[in-house]
């Protein structure tokens, strides 16, 4: 049967020799390299329950009066939109569990993402010959927090409402074009009629041909140069080792495909996430406080609350706050992020290719700026939820601001300059190892002699 | 059975049970939790089941790819090149046709872009003003029209002017302090009678509602961004990320004891904009 389907196969269009070679292709195996994987799978829930999702989802801003099963919201004001989600959310059948999964599912796609970054980026794997993908990777890595955003933003209920208010004013606070871009993007002033069918849009369209069309490029070319790998004896630059993908290495990746999942779904059924109808419809004139958006949105959150009030004045123009926390910095961050095969280059020298891993103390600098990066954006997801911190500490918020403006600049440099000294002395010691023993032998002359083995 | 065998077998078993489970729960009408756990329970059986059958049952087999250079073969690497460059000499050799062709491109490109201005209106002055004008009378955020005399003192509600309530741009916070703490500029004195003072609830910084009243320290709070204005001192920023006072409403009692409006906002209201005059 298999050999029938095969010829009949090949026949029409000749590809037993690729998939030949294709299936006994090497992937080594370590976990960390399952991490890029755990997000492909997020990706695929996010697309089945995603599909599922627009199903029932009313685009429209158009004012409704809900009066389904829902008790506390019955007879309230809200848009087309809020009621759909409330709709999904309590008379779908299957319909909150979806909801739930997603988002989920998005978080934790976003969160694998970062974490297969960073272990790229500690084991020098964006060297040459792989500085294009770690850029398409920076690029995914927006796409997919701004999938996030514009996903979580189209209930329209309090909370996603004010994150849109703030992304409105951060966009508005561009220099030149600002008011403009603002006035296009929502079609006219806050809340602009189009907001939630243009977020539909983005979000379901335009940002997710960009991203199958990203991931695409990014597997092939991950397929194309092969693994990288850890030294390990019998390894050389110009060999790769590893499971053979059929049948070992696809039976554990649809395995670690089926883990995803299983953890995705026990999460949306037993972890509430986004409970809307709590947080309500939105009203541009009612707030909730506290007020966090999505944990990949918290450092953006955190810099708007940290950054101190520069205004730049230019006679009869101005360039308000937000620019700088909410537009300026993030572009510099992700810039300095998807160039750093370049820069690192420049500063070591090192153009040359390479195929081994290296581990942290290989490279202490690199190790350093990473630990100071990741810190850095630690600290400013924390202040993304200061007034949490200072209700849970009992002082007052300006208190937390102020500490936190100190030390997002302090404990970056400590923790990256300390990173770079451990990351030192281990590398020292490896290159000089330490004998294992001493003995000390006397001679028949009488004299003493040390031996040491290495 | 070895024991490798039994442990995938019974993985699937429990996959299986899982997935019969979810089938029975959805048909009785569902239950979120029930769901995402049978769910969970039959996706991960498949899971364990896969992850045994992998490490335990099939021959730990490593192979070794032969890394080929990254890059082409020499000659290949120099037809290319050339060849690109024989294709441009062809069509560059044409210099009259090329430059057309190159202005056609790019005249039809730029009016591709024509569309983009059908996304929204122009914002023209529309970001200077609000709803707000003299005699507007003050109602509250459901309709009724305010009277002096029916706060007290420390009290707030949001406001907004008679046609337009839950207006996210004319939204103001009413609020009656005690008039002889007032420091208002001396141009602003006749704003707040019996110590009405009216700001813009529309926050300068971010946009979002200011929607916290320390009413101790008469401080206005953001609960985004936390920047805090001085309700006494004409909403002059005192804490946060803004630079720019909440604009004030001047606010004139009527012969019938109705709160109104004297005029618009003392500024632009909200977030700042590149048009904005610095002030």
């Amino acid at each position: 049967m298999i050999r029938r389907l095969v010829l009949w196969l090949d026949d029409r269009l000749g590809a037993a020799s690729f998939a030949r070679k294709a299936l006994r292709k090497a992937f080594p195996d370590h976990w960390a390299f399952m991490l890029g994987e755990v997000a492909l799978y997020c990706y695929i829930v996010l697309v089945l329950t995603g599909v599922f999702l627009t199903f029932f989802f009313t685009p429209s801003g158009q004012d409704v009066v809900y009066t389904g099963p829902y008790a506390p919201l019955r007879g309230a004001r809200m848009s087309a939109a809020y009621a759909s989600m409330l709709v999904l959310s309590f008379e779908v059948r299957a319909g909150l569990v979806m909801r739930q999964i997603h988002h989920w599912a998005a978080n934790v796609f976003v969160a694998a993402i970062a974490a297969h970054a960073m272990r790229i980026f500690f084991t020098g794997a964006f060297r040459r010959p792989r500085e294009i993908n770690w850029i398409i990777g920076t690029c995914l890595l927006l796409l997919a927090m701004a999938a996030g955003f514009t996903g979580y933003s189209l209930p329209d209920d309090l909370l996603s409402g004010t994150g849109i208010r703030i992304a409105y004013s951060v966009l508005l606070s561009v220099p030149v074009i600002g008011t403009w871009a603002a006035y296009l993007f929502f079609g006219g002033e806050f809340p602009g009629p189009g907001t939630i069918q243009r977020f539909l849009s983005l979000h379901i369209m335009i940002l997710q041909a960009l991203i199958v069309g990203a991931l695409s490029l990014h597997l092939i070319i991950v397929w194309h140069q092969k693994h990288t790998q850890f030294r390990a004896p019998g390894r050389t630059e110009d060999t790769v080792t590893g499971s053979p993908l059929f049948p070992n290495y696809t039976l554990k990746s649809i395995g670690l495909m089926f883990a995803v999942f299983a953890v995705l779904a026990f999460l949306g059924g037993m972890v509430q996430i986004n409970p809307i109808w709590l947080y309500g419809p939105y009203d541009p004139t009612t707030v909730s406080a506290p007020a966090q958006p999505d944990w990949y949105v918290g450092w953006l959150e955190g810099l708007l609350r940290l950054f101190p009030n520069w205004q730049i004045n230019l006679w009869v123009v101005q360039i308000p706050e937000p620019f700088f926390p909410g537009v300026l910095i993030p572009a510099l961050l992700f810039l300095i992020y998807a160039l750093w095969p370049f820069i690192e280059q420049a500063a070591t020298g090192d153009r040359s290719v390479h195929h081994f891993l290296d581990r942290a103390r290989d490279a202490p600098a690199r190790s350093g700026f990473g630990v100071a990066g990741v810190a850095f954006m630690a600290l400013l997801t924390l202040a993304g939820s200061n007034d949490i911190l200072a209700h849970v500490f009992g002082v007052p918020v300006e208190w937390i601001t102020e500490i936190l403006r100190g030390a997002v600049i302090v404990v970056p440099v400590v923790f990256g300059w300390a990173t770079y000294a451990l990351c030192r002395e281990l590398k020292k010691q490896q290159e000089e190892p330490k004998p294992l023993w001493h003995a000390l032998r006397r001679g028949a002359t009488g004299g003493y002699a040390e031996d040491e083995r290495r | 059975m070895s024991p490798a065998e039994r442990r995938v077998a019974a993985a699937l078993t429990v996959s299986i049970l899982g997935s019969a489970g979810l089938g029975v729960v959805y048909a009785l009408g569902g239950q979120a939790q029930l769901e995402g756990v049978l769910l969970s329970i039959a996706l991960g059986g498949l899971a364990a089941g896969l992850a045994a059958w992998a490490l335990g049952l099939l021959p730990p087999e490593q192979v070794t790819d032969r890394r080929e250079p990254q890059s082409s073969r020499p000659e290949d690497r120099i037809a290319i090149t050339s060849e690109l460059e024989r294709g441009k000499e062809d069509l560059t050799s044409r210099r009259t046709l090329a430059r057309l062709l190159l202005g056609a491109l790019a005249t039809f490109g730029a009016v591709m872009f024509f569309p983009i201005r059908s996304l929204g209106p122009a914002p023209g002055r529309s970001m200077f003003h609000t709803k707000w004008t003299a005699g507007a009378y003050v109602v509250d955020s459901l309709g009724r029209r305010v009277r002096a005399g029916e706060m007290s003192t420390q009290s707030v509600i949001t406001v907004f002017p008679e046609g337009d309530l839950g207006s996210a741009v004319s939204q103001a916070l009413l609020i009656r302090v005690d008039p002889t703490l007032l420091r208002l500029p001396p141009s602003r004195m006749d704003w707040a009678p019996y110590g009405y003072v009216a700001y813009s609830k529309f926050c300068t910084h971010a946009g979002c509602p200011v929607g916290l009243y320390r009413a101790a320290a008469h401080q206005l709070l953001c609960p985004c961004h936390q920047s805090t204005f001085d309700v006494l001192d004409g909403a002059r920023p005192i804490f946060g990320p803004t630079t720019r006072a909440l604009p004030q409403l001047p606010l004139r009692v009527d012969s019938d004891g109705y709160l109104r409006a004297a005029g618009d906002f003392s500024a632009p209201v909200g977030p700042g904009f590149w048009e904005l005059p610095p002030s």
